[in-house]
């Protein structure tokens, strides 16, 4: 068991699966977490900002949502590292992610919002609703239903691109698994489980994505 | 600013390399991607379990798991017994990138060629063609122009996903860019930096997107040619099926 030859060790795998497991639930699905409902409420604001806002406004929203969609989430995660040195890394880094996110996630409204059929808008013209009311009792529930499924997959995506915050130090699982690799010459385990550890957890939630996709075309029906 | 511009030019030749290893990793990542894509997307259509259940197995592993999990998995991991397979820095990048886009394109080869309508498969049944030219004579070029755009989407991610080979000691562009955010200033460097990502997605969105047209005038659609130019690079919103 204690041969360092093997090429696996239970050992070291015992030794590292607290760490890695730890480092999961503080750090890479906090991350996912806090990120998401960045993304989710940001994206809503772009996508509705490119909507109603005065054409020179909503060109702009445009063409910094297509930079930052267009650019590597690493290069924009070290620019904000070095320009906001004070704020820590974890914070900044969710913060990050969450805007790149916010990007997809607009263009999923977007969709969702242009799939509202013009009757409903129609409707609220003949019920002389206020634009306000418009969108947060008609439009938006609606779009809301229809992009549902394509927002959890970016919500599964950007779980899988928590350890790129590794760049700006942030020791999320997968970092964890290097560092104990580096620190005891055994990468096997600690790469494997956490490689492990992500496969079990995309599975579960795309089990519970495909779940709440059937539960919307359900209630659409 | 007139300092920072001295450096930009004495880094020039350095940010240049740097260019070309991140290109060389987005073609070569994409052209094993595209061959794993539809190697994998034609094996999990079939009907018998062991070349299906193979493709999905590959398909979810690369998929499931992050891109830097297979990165260092491929760089810790396999100079190891039983491998003992001590790869290039740069090949080891153009593996992990090539086969965790691939597996991605792999399920827009598969739903593309599922979206073909049955109409043109039941053709191809009237006309007694083999299985082979039904595939690339009838049903893959009609797939070809519907997978476009999403494969157009993943070769972006594919682009932006080459920035975290630094990890890996490999000199790319973006590791170019934090030598010379210490010879200039964090705005001047990374600013750059990003528009040069830019720029490189935004011609290589041109590029899928004359593709695109082609594979419509092949197929005696529409589509004109200038629209190839004026297209902003936004990736469909469909694209999003992409992942999970």
């Amino acid at each position: 068991m204690n041969d360092d030859n093997s090429f696996w060790s239970w050992e070291h795998a015992s030794a590292v699966l607290p760490d890695l497991l730890l480092k999961f639930f503080t750090v890479t699905l906090v991350v996912t977490i806090i990120g998401s409902i960045i993304a989710a409420i940001l994206g809503l604001v772009i996508a509705l900002g490119r909507r109603s806002a005065p054409r020179p406004f909503s060109a702009a929203i445009t063409l910094v949502m297509n930079f930052i969609r267009m650019t590597p989430l690493v290069v924009q995660l070290l620019f904000a590292y070095y320009v906001f040195n004070t704020v820590p890394p974890l914070v900044l880094g969710t913060v990050i992610i969450g805007i790149h996110y916010a990007t997809y996630m607009a263009e999923v409204y977007r969709a969702g919002i242009d799939a509202v059929p013009p009757g409903q808008w129609e409707a609220t013209t003949a019920l002389s609703m206020s634009p306000a009311r418009t969108w947060t009792a008609v439009i938006i529930p609606q779009a809301l239903r229809s992009t549902l499924p394509a927002l959890a997959n970016y919500v599964i995506s950007m779980f899988k691109d928590t350890p790129f915050l590794m760049v700006i130090t942030v020791t999320e699982m997968v970092r964890e698994a290097q560092l104990y690799g580096g620190k005891n010459f055994r990468y096997v385990e600690a790469i494997i489980l956490a490689g492990l550890i992500y496969l079990i957890a995309s599975y579960l939630s795309s089990l519970l994505a495909r779940r709440l996709e059937k539960k919307l075309e359900y209630t659409t029906a | 600013m007139i300092e920072n511009f001295e450096a930009l030019w004495r880094a020039l030749p350095y940010l240049i390399d740097g260019v070309i290893i991140t290109l060389e990793l987005t073609a070569g990542g994409a052209l094993l991607a595209i061959v794993v894509a539809i190697g994998l997307g034609l094996l999990a259509r079939f009907d018998n379990i062991i070349p299906r259940g193979f493709a999905r197995i590959i398909i979810e592993l690369f998929r499931g798991t992050s891109l830097l999990v297979q990165l260092f998995f491929f760089f810790f991991v396999l100079p190891l017994p039983p491998f003992d397979l001590e790869l290039p820095p740069l090949v080891t990048g153009i593996l992990a990138l090539g086969l965790n886009y691939g597996a991605y394109g792999a399920e827009v080869v598969r739903g593309s060629i599922n979206s073909v309508p049955a109409g043109q498969w039941e053709a191809t049944t009237a006309l007694s063609l083999s299985r082979t030219q039904r595939m690339w004579r009838v049903i893959f070029p009609q797939a070809w122009a519907l997978m476009l755009p999403s494969l157009n989407n993943l070769l972006i991610q594919l682009l932006k996903g080459t920035a975290v080979v630094y990890l890996i000691t490999i000199v790319d562009f973006t590791a170019e860019l934090n030598r010379l955010r210490v010879q200039t200033d964090v705005y001047f460097a990374y600013g750059l930096g990003l528009l040069v990502y830019f720029g490189i997605a935004y011609l290589l969105t041109l590029g899928m997107n004359a593709l695109e047209t082609r594979a419509k005038h092949r197929l005696g659609q529409g589509g004109k040619w200038r629209d190839t130019i004026t297209t902003t690079p936004i990736p469909d919103a469909k694209g999003a099926g992409q992942f999970g």
